[in-house]
């Protein structure tokens, strides 16, 4: 009930503008605020009510939508002429950005020339070297992951630094005697084509994943790209058969397993072949035969962890954009 | 040369909370904020450690990060200058922490505690890989990370204010994010290098011969607009009094007194190691910076006064304190910067006690409106007297931290000749008298009579008393032992370019 009323209002909200609602919420947000005002004024009628009070309470707070919430505190009163000023300026401003920018692009380096300072010993050890030392085929798993494997992993660490502040955003109340919204997933009607189609296609796709990542040290892909595959399979089987079938086999629980053991996994083994390697200790980790699945030392592993990572990001995000939870 | 165990510290300080991050993601609420502590402690004491082994080594070293030297793997730089930045920001980060912790449990919901310490461990690590990093997209990295997670610690408090606040943090931060990333992509196409060491010779060699003059101008005017935005120099300023203002009183502290300022030591950083400080004085950035250093001291001091809210006020003025390190590194001489980093130092050791201080008296009237404190002071004496010895900090009293940072500024201004010395001496003064006219206004309102029959006095969390105290400790010492320090910054950065 409650749930359609602020959709209406919401889809009025997109056809006639925003100042409407705005007014309408800016005095909803008064209302409430006085009318506690007045329960709390008269003792008695707020231990009467006080109980309902609460629960009427925790349920808009676990059902305020963000938007509202921060509506209520966004300044209304912009003036029209200024906002026209600002637009404005906001434009020049840009124009003239992109115009420097490109004006600086035409001063660079021209692309693919040798004698480009980019084009120095770093590069050419990457490429001559690079599968003599890191062991992969595919010398960028050997960068990303071997020589420059602390870019690396910050690198998916960022994925999860956006995870956890996704979570903490967006994440209903679990605790206290705050119910959750009842139809806070809204599920998918019932789609044949969708779920034939994903039915024959999602096989594919996740052996697709797993053959990107496992093979990312002897042909291009690697974790990033592979996870990337893995998760929007998975966005898919969600999107056609809904989230009741989804959390069969992915719940919070699969996801915190997974990605907490993949992290710790990366940051240990790497902590390891950092400090081996920075005190010159002989490292157990060897390259081993250049085109071997099991070759490159740690790489294959490394890319297990990372595609595992983003995959649950990457599925994590998407059901917590769509219904509040993993 | 081999290393020494004690040299593998600057590594466990970035990869300890890198770890704990994921692992204090899943816990309990209160283990989680115990393991938050506890590693945040080990990092206060392996920094202390450290800074008392590299007073005595008294040289740069390079820690390879992988089995691959310098130009090809990463690698950790460490000197006594980023020793001693790195122990500061562990204590501090620390104190405040705990200083918060109650406050936590009132803001952020449990069952979501355990992922707010699992972004700050992650915060924890990016601060200390950015003071350590030699490289500069590794430091892009970070950066990234930062901003993430700060964004999380911003909108934790789950009101209004807070998501409103997020979002206009976020928008700002990632524009200067890619204004750095720009940066560093040009540098990369102009010098074949992301290690720093390297990048600087051939910079060198570039400037000397005059080619590429164009891009080299716009790298560097990229770099510091992009990391001026992120730490809020003056035009940028606009996300910080809601950042600051609304979220929880651990984010206000860390973000104010910390974030901004690892942005700040990662721009000297580049400036060092990455340009060299001949090329940066050859674009004429300095001059740009001591200006806008100098404008965002007066508007930030000025929209302070006009603020009615406590909280937001001790925001504003972190805007004019942020214009007081600009102005240090404007001012284009080895002085300048050394008191940039004395300022720094102590603007992040009296903020975060600020915030927490105003927070707890703001808690004892049930609000933090300033007509509404009076008299607040005497229903939480500690925290009271903490705000008062902030307050006094940043004013400038003697035997504080900012005293002797605003003496640095003074006697660095004297080596320069002509209008700068002028027009940073009066900026010093009119932003002296500015800050006194809140501040002062604020101990005052504390410590009226009150208009209010009094209540109870107010219940002090003893863990967070006991940190604000200690945060004032913090910024006696630097004031008292203001001399080594100088002297310590100083020698580090002739070692740090």
């Amino acid at each position: 009930m409650r749930r359609t009323e602020r959709n209406e209002r919401f889809h009025r909200w997109l056809s006639e503008g925003d100042t409407r609602l705005d007014t309408m919420l800016a005095e909803e947000y008064d209302d409430l605020t006085t009318l506690k005002h007045v329960y709390e004024s008269d003792a008695a009628a707020a231990e009467e009510t006080s109980r309902a009070e609460a629960e009427e309470k925790a349920r808009e707070a676990a059902s305020a939508p963000l938007y509202t919430a921060a509506q209520a505190h966004a300044e209304y009163d912009v003036p029209q002429r200024s906002r026209a000023l600002y637009l404005l300026t906001a434009l020049l401003l840009c124009a003239g950005m992109i115009a420097v920018l490109v004006f600086i692009s035409s001063q660079l380096p021209s692309f693919g020339k040798s004698e480009n300072p980019a084009n120095n010993e770093v590069v050419e050890r990457y490429v001559e070297k690079g599968m003599e030392e890191t062991g992969p085929v595919n010398i960028v798993a050997g960068m990303i992951l071997d020589y420059r494997a602390f870019d690396t992993l910050g690198e998916s660490n960022v994925l999860f630094t956006a995870v956890c502040a996704v979570l903490l955003l967006l994440k209903l109340a679990s605790s206290g005697n705050a119910p959750r919204p009842a139809a806070a997933p809204a599920e998918t009607e019932e789609d044949l084509i969708l779920q034939r189609i994903t039915r024959a296609l999602l096989p594919f796709i996740l052996i697709f994943g797993c053959y990107v990542i496992l093979n990312g040290h002897l042909s291009p892909g690697g974790g990033f790209s592979g996870g990337a595959v893995m998760g929007a399979g998975l966005i898919l089987y969600y999107n056609a058969f809904g989230a009741a079938a989804a959390e069969r086999f992915f719940t919070i629980r699969t996801f915190r397993v997974v990605s907490v053991s993949a992290l710790s996994f990366y940051a240990v083994s790497k902590a390891y072949s950092f400090f081996t390697g920075a005190n010159h200790l002989p490292s157990f980790i060897t390259a081993g035969v250049p085109g071997r699945i099991f070759s490159a030392g740690l790489i294959p592993y490394l890319n297990i962890a990372v595609g595992l990572v983003v995959m649950c990001t990457m599925y994590g995000l998407f059901t917590l954009f769509r219904k509040g939870d993993i | 040369m081999s290393l020494q165990l004690w040299q593998s510290i600057p590594f466990a300080m970035i990869l300890l909370p890198l770890g704990s991050a994921a692992l204090t993601s899943v816990l309990p609420k209160r283990a989680a904020r115990l393991w938050c502590a506890g590693v945040l402690a080990l990092e206060t004491l392996l920094s202390a450690f450290f800074f008392s082994k590299m007073l005595s080594f008294g040289q740069m070293y390079t820690y390879s990060m992988g089995h691959y030297p310098a130009p090809w793997g990463n690698e950790l730089r460490a000197g006594p200058l980023e020793a001693l930045v790195s122990l500061c920001f562990a204590v501090i980060l620390l104190l405040s922490v705990l200083g918060g912790f109650r406050k936590l449990e009132m803001h952020v919901e449990g069952s979501k505690q355990n992922l707010y310490c699992a972004l700050l461990m992650l915060l924890t690590c990016a601060m200390q890989a950015q003071l350590y990093t030699n490289d500069a997209f590794t430091a892009y990295v970070f950066v990234e990370i930062l901003t993430l997670a700060a964004a999380g610690l911003i909108t934790a408090r789950s009101d209004g204010k807070g998501l409103l606040a997020g979002a206009r943090y976020m928008v700002m931060n990632l524009v200067g994010s890619a204004l750095f990333l720009l940066a560093v992509i040009l540098l990369y196409d102009l010098t074949g290098h992301l290690l720093m060491s390297p990048m600087k010779k051939a910079v060198l060699a570039l400037h000397e011969t005059e080619r590429y003059h164009a891009p080299m101008t716009m790298v560097i005017v990229l770099l510091v607009t992009g990391l001026s935005v992120k730490s809020a120099l003056f035009p940028f300023h606009t996300w910080v009094p809601d950042a600051y203002g609304a979220s929880t009183p651990i984010t206000s502290a860390v973000l104010s007194s910390l974030l901004s300022k690892s942005y700040i030591f990662l721009l000297m950083k580049m400036m060092y190691r990455a340009i060299g400080m001949e090329v940066i004085a050859a674009a004429r950035v300095d001059d740009i910076l001591l200006l806008y250093g100098i404008l965002g001291m007066i508007v930030g001091s000025v929209q302070a006064i006009a603020q009615k809210d406590l909280r937001r006020m001790i925001a504003w003025s972190s805007v004019a304190q942020i214009g007081y390190i600009y102005m240090g590194m404007g001012l284009g001489n080895e002085a300048g910067m050394a008191a940039a980093l004395v300022q720094l130092l102590s603007h992040s050791a009296a903020k975060s006690m600020l915030f927490l201080a105003a927070d707890g008296v703001a808690d004892a009237r049930g609000s933090s409106l300033l007509q509404r404190l009076r008299g607040a002071g005497y229903s939480t004496p500690v925290f009271g007297v903490v705000f008062t010895v902030g307050a006094l900090s940043l004013v400038g009293a003697p035997l504080l931290g900012g005293f002797a940072a605003k003496a640095c500024f003074a006697l660095a201004a004297a080596e320069r000749d002509g209008w700068r010395m002028l027009l940073v001496f009066a900026a010093l003064a009119v932003s002296t008298l500015l800050n006194a006219v809140y501040f002062i206004g604020a101990v005052i309102q504390l410590y009226s009579k009150p208009d209010v029959a009094e209540g109870a006095k107010a219940r002090t969390g003893v863990l967070s008393a006991v940190s604000v105290c200690a945060l004032a400790l913090v910024n006696l010492c630097l004031g008292v032992f203001a001399s080594p320090l100088v002297q310590a910054i100083q020698s580090g950065l002739t070692l740090f370019g």
